[in-house]
């Protein structure tokens, strides 16, 4: 029996609302596998691969490269078993015809992130998917649940996934109280007893992994597992320069080399991602809130906690770029959990290998 | 998503919050509530065109109907500033400057540096600038070159909503005179805006649009002009950067020349006229400390040295167009093919 | 005659007006050196209207003068020496060198400058007495303009505010009878610029300036009214300069000798001497012996003001901007 699909624009992020096409990795006539790159957009934001999801023969392109189209907008078409060309033709009409690309607000119709009022705190949360242990995405220092626009959607195909705000970044308030370590796992903890998830997965990235490992250590009750990308808190050394030099800048031309530490393609800091990096520090109380939390993670180039020992509490998967420029790949040594370094990868790898990394938790998740 | 609000509410938004935070902020001018000693509705109108609406019920006493007397209210305000008090007066037109210029030129402008140091005024005077809502010659022009010529002031033009909101509270936290121009043809445009506070800082150009060919610095409304422009130029194969100054005094004169050095063309669009304007003193700065790295002439687009038209003929032929834009950049395109 | 001032009041307003005239002619006598640069408008002659107003007021009150502004500075408590260093032009001034003879300020004792453009404190005073009432305190604020200033609609405008807002201020309308070489009586439409309080729903005298327990009563009452928040009030005050617009003014426009009879029969500082003698508030010794005491402090703040250092280059580009990236 043969199924014809159409393989649409992606949205990346909350703000997406259109891209352009750069290359196609396909050519027409190829068979193609679930989770296979498909063709290279990029948006204002982020340029990425657009990935299968559904195998099959690509029978038809439909955008063609430098094209900038909306958000859902028919991209190919990817049949499995036979269909002829005018079958083809009819969906392709058919699609063009019923097809309206959505403005912002019609785009926000979809699936959109909640705010709620936490111990006097704001967080705001974006919930996605359903079933299972529910897992929970926890961003990194000057990060937002952006940080997980590529794999967000992807680990909610299996389970419910949920990705917040720490407090002090995104939308969620930007006071802190004392501006540790304890502070922000508490308020991961406060979204769960709001959302009344007993036992999670959590997942981290950078200094989100050090909060995850600290909720295990403060309610090891609470986390089924913990999966810790490019994370703070299993060695000594962090980039202090990085550190400082991020919540120093005020303008463009000081973030910019800061940025390109993150990513092994400097090419993905884009015009957008910093004026987004500058609106997120210029909000009031961004300042100080970077501030105490730069002071309270590491002090000149040392990180303040050592959370190595929590690690073999809970099944536990580590993820990191072989050429982190943050947080060294090296801090893997020695821990008793699955590790996985990914050859050629930045401290931003869910973001810049996205598929790999959505495959490893995918895999590492459905075994615990 | 972030929420989307229009530069009118975002300058609405600002001031709100300010007032909130700080009981030393008062609005002043005229209608700025409406109806004072009417019968009918207080805060009847809000300004104008409605820009301060609702904010005399949330501030009573702060929101301060004047009399139609410029050189009155906006002395007193500037008289306020110095007594430590952040009034934010609202001059309707920038035109209505010929009645106050005085209390703005020789009175805000001199404190600080005629006393030694020894003065602030941390005054806001919002004001609606630009062409385009067939007002004619006294009602719709861009005076921001007056105000930049004017050492002790500072002059911020907001192009979007998000701008409009960071850079008023910028001001409105800031020490020195600022003159606030608010397009009025971009009221309505809508854009994203954090419900936050923020502030964005002076005299730090947004890069809009990053391109390798030609450099398009411009301000105000005249920046959707300069991106539309930019975005059929791109359709030709020509990648422009587009700088939006945000404030003209200071100015981002360490962004305009980096751009410059990387394209090595330039073109100004400033609404205002042309004779000593932003666009020829862009033009002497990037001539005199860019001049190697140039590779064709520098082109203004301006209006006319002629006061603004009524008849809409008129008018539209007055007003800088992207079409405009877009045949000055090929002009300079060509001056390097030529050389 | 009678007065409820004390020994100590009234020996401050003495030492206040003999410290204008003693300034002023100092002045006189220096700028004919040519050592003095720009131009200075004198004082000297109206002594009793800066006394007599500012003897209500404390630092918290607020007044913006004139070009002709020495009087008021000094009697509101600028410091001479900081003066006379600010009018040669040194880096000692009140104002670092930067404002002259025309932009005397120290808003620390709520002199909110002189000001070179006529007519143009009104509105700004108007504005302090906004900030006084916005901050709920009973500051007040004052502004002294000429009968040259009278016509100027910055003065109609900021007295037409104050009064719809009713704002604690008053309007003091120093009338010398010359807006520089033209006569009030022809420029000023109206009999008595007081007249015009009334147009403006204010109150409004005219009290003779040679006198300084007139001013004295006259200001206290407007000042009283203000502070108690029954709004502003127009005070005018009669009177004359000795020296002409600004020196160098032969003053040829004035009726020969007109200088000479006032001084002789109803000078300020003759009048307060002999009337307090008189009345034996005062003796001949305790003002001779203020008359000394201010003699050397004029003599002490020439002498360190000359010797003074200039303003610096860098000093040029400075205090533009509290900020400017």
């Amino acid at each position: 029996m043969s199924q014809i699909h159409t393989l649409t624009m992606p949205k990346w992020g909350l703000s997406m609302t259109e891209g352009r096409i750069d290359t196609w990795l396909k050519q027409e006539g190829e068979h193609i596998s679930k989770g296979d790159e498909v063709l290279d957009v990029e948006t204002d934001k982020i340029s990425s691969s657009v990935e299968a999801p559904f195998s099959g023969v690509l029978r038809r392109q439909i955008a063609r490269p430098d094209e900038t189209l909306a958000v859902g907008a028919l991209l190919a078409v990817v049949v499995e078993g036979e269909a002829s060309d005018a079958q083809i033709d009819a969906v392709v009409q058919r699609f063009q015809a019923d097809f309206v690309p959505g403005d912002g607000a019609e785009q926000d119709s979809g699936p959109a992130p909640q705010k709620v009022e936490l111990g006097g705190h704001r967080v705001r949360y974006f919930d996605l998917g359903e079933g299972g242990t529910p897992l929970v995405l926890i961003h990194g220092f000057c990060g937002d649940l952006n940080n997980w626009m590529f794999n967000h959607p992807a680990l909610a195909a299996e389970r419910r996934v949920i990705a917040l705000d720490l407090p002090g970044h995104g939308e969620s308030g930007k006071h802190l109280q004392r501006g540790d370590l304890d502070e922000l796992s508490q308020s991961v903890l406060a979204l769960l007893d709001h959302l009344d998830l007993g036992r999670v997965h959590l997942a981290g990235h950078s200094m989100g992994g050090a909060v995850a490992l600290n909720l295990a250590r403060l309610a090891p009750a609470r986390v089924q597992s913990l999966s810790l990308i490019a994370s703070a808190g299993l060695g000594r050394e962090i980039n202090g320069g990085y550190l400082q030099g991020i919540v120093a800048a005020a303008n463009r031309n000081a973030l910019k080399p800061q940025m390109t530490q993150l990513f092994s393609d400097p090419g993905l800091v884009t015009r957008q991602m910093l004026e987004d990096m500058l609106r997120f520090k210029r909000l009031e109380g961004v300042d100080e809130a970077l501030r105490q939390l730069a002071d309270a993670l590491a002090s000149d180039g040392v990180q303040r906690h050592d959370l190595r020992p929590v690690v073999a509490q809970q099944p536990t998967l580590v993820l990191w770029g072989s050429d982190d420029a943050i947080i060294p790949a090296t801090h893997v040594d020695g821990l008793p959990a699955e590790v996985a370094i990914l050859p050629g990868q930045g401290h931003m790898v869910q973001l810049e290998a996205a598929e790999q990394v959505n495959a490893r938790l995918l895999a590492f998740l459905r075994g615990h | 998503m972030a929420r989307k609000i229009s530069y009118q509410q975002a300058i609405n938004e600002a001031l709100a919050q300010e007032m909130r935070r700080d009981p030393t902020v008062f609005i002043i001018g005229e209608d700025v509530a409406g109806g004072a000693g009417a019968p009918g509705e207080n805060d009847a109108w809000g300004g104008v065109l409605g820009v301060t609406k609702g904010l005399y019920g949330q501030f009573p006493g702060r929101v301060l109907d004047a009399p139609l007397s410029e050189i009155g209210y906006v002395g007193a305000a500037v008289g306020a500033a110095t007594q430590g008090l952040r009034p934010v007066c609202e001059l309707m037109f920038v035109d209505f400057a010929g009645c106050c210029l005085d209390q703005i030129l020789n009175q805000a402008a001199k404190f600080r540096y005629m006393y030694g140091g020894k003065a602030v005024t941390p005054l806001v005077m919002r004001t609606m600038v630009g062409a385009g809502l067939r007002a004619a010659a006294q009602h719709s022009q861009m005076l921001t070159s007056l105000w930049t010529h004017i050492p002790g002031l500072k002059v911020v033009c907001p192009s979007s909503p998000y701008d409009a909101k960071g850079l008023l509270i910028q001001a409105i936290r800031d020490n020195d005179p600022v003159i606030f121009c608010e397009h009025k043809l971009l009221y309505s445009l809508q854009g994203e805006v954090p419900e936050e506070v923020y502030t964005v800082p002076f005299g730090e150009a947004n890069f809009l649009r990053d391109g390798d060919d030609i450099t398009l610095v411009t301000y105000g409304r005249m920046v959707h002009l300069a991106m539309e422009a930019a975005a059929n130029l791109a359709r030709q194969g020509i990648d422009c950067e587009v700088l939006d100054l945000r404030t003209t005094s200071p100015m981002d004169e360490d962004s305009i020349l980096e751009s410059v050095e990387k394209t090595g063309r330039l073109v100004v669009i400033d609404e205002a006229n042309p004779r000593c304007s932003m666009a020829t003193d862009i033009s002497a700065l990037v001539a005199q400390k860019a001049f190697g790295a140039l590779k064709g002439s520098i082109e203004m687009v301006t209006a006319p040295h002629t006061p603004v038209p009524f008849s809409d003929a008129l008018e539209d032929l007055y007003i800088p167009t992207a079409a405009k834009i877009e045949a000055a950049v090929h002009t300079v395109m060509k001056g390097r093919n030529a050389a | 005659m009678s007065t409820h001032l004390n020994t100590e009041q009234l020996l401050h307003a003495y030492r206040v007006m003999r410290t204008i005239r003693a300034f002023e002619e100092r002045l006189h006598i220096e700028f004919a050196t040519g050592e003095i640069p720009g131009f200075v408008h004198l004082y000297a002659g109206e002594e009793a209207s800066a006394a007599g107003v500012m003897a209500h007021l404390r630092d918290s009150d607020c007044i913006a003068s004139n070009h002709r502004g020495h009087g008021h500075c000094i009697a509101k408590g600028v410091d001479v020496h900081g003066m006379m260093a600010e009018i040669y032009g040194k880096k000692t001034g009140v104002c670092g060198g930067k404002g002259g003879s025309m932009h005397i300020a120290d808003l620390e004792k709520g002199m909110l400058g002189a000001n070179g453009i006529v007519g143009a404190g009104a509105p700004l005073v108007a504005g302090a007495a906004l900030a006084a009432k916005l901050k709920g305190t009973d500051d007040v604020a004052v502004v002294f303009f000429g009968d040259g200033g009278s016509n100027e609609g910055a003065v109609f405008e900021a007295m037409n505010l104050a009064a719809i807002m009713n704002l604690p201020c008053i309007f003091v309308a120093e009338n010398n009878g010359y807006a520089e070489a033209t006569a009030s009586n022809w420029s000023v439409a109206c009999d008595h610029i007081a007249d015009r309080a009334a147009g403006f729903g204010m109150p409004g005298v005219t009290i003779d300036g040679y006198d300084f327990f007139a001013v004295h009563e006259a200001a206290g009452a407007a000042i009283e009214r203000a502070r108690s928040g029954q709004g502003p009030s127009l005070v005018e005050v009669k009177l004359t300069r000795y020296y002409g617009h600004f020196e160098g003014d032969a003053q040829t426009y004035r009726a020969p000798d007109e200088v000479k009879n006032l001084r002789e029969t109803r000078d300020c500082l003759m009048q307060f001497r002999q009337r307090t003698t008189r009345a034996g508030l005062l003796g001949d010794a305790q003002l001779d012996l203020v008359d000394a005491q201010v003699e050397d402090l004029i003599e002490d703040a020439v002498r360190r003001a000359k010797s003074d250092p200039k303003p610096q280059p860098a000093d040029l580009l400075s205090d533009v901007y509290v900020a400017y990236p």
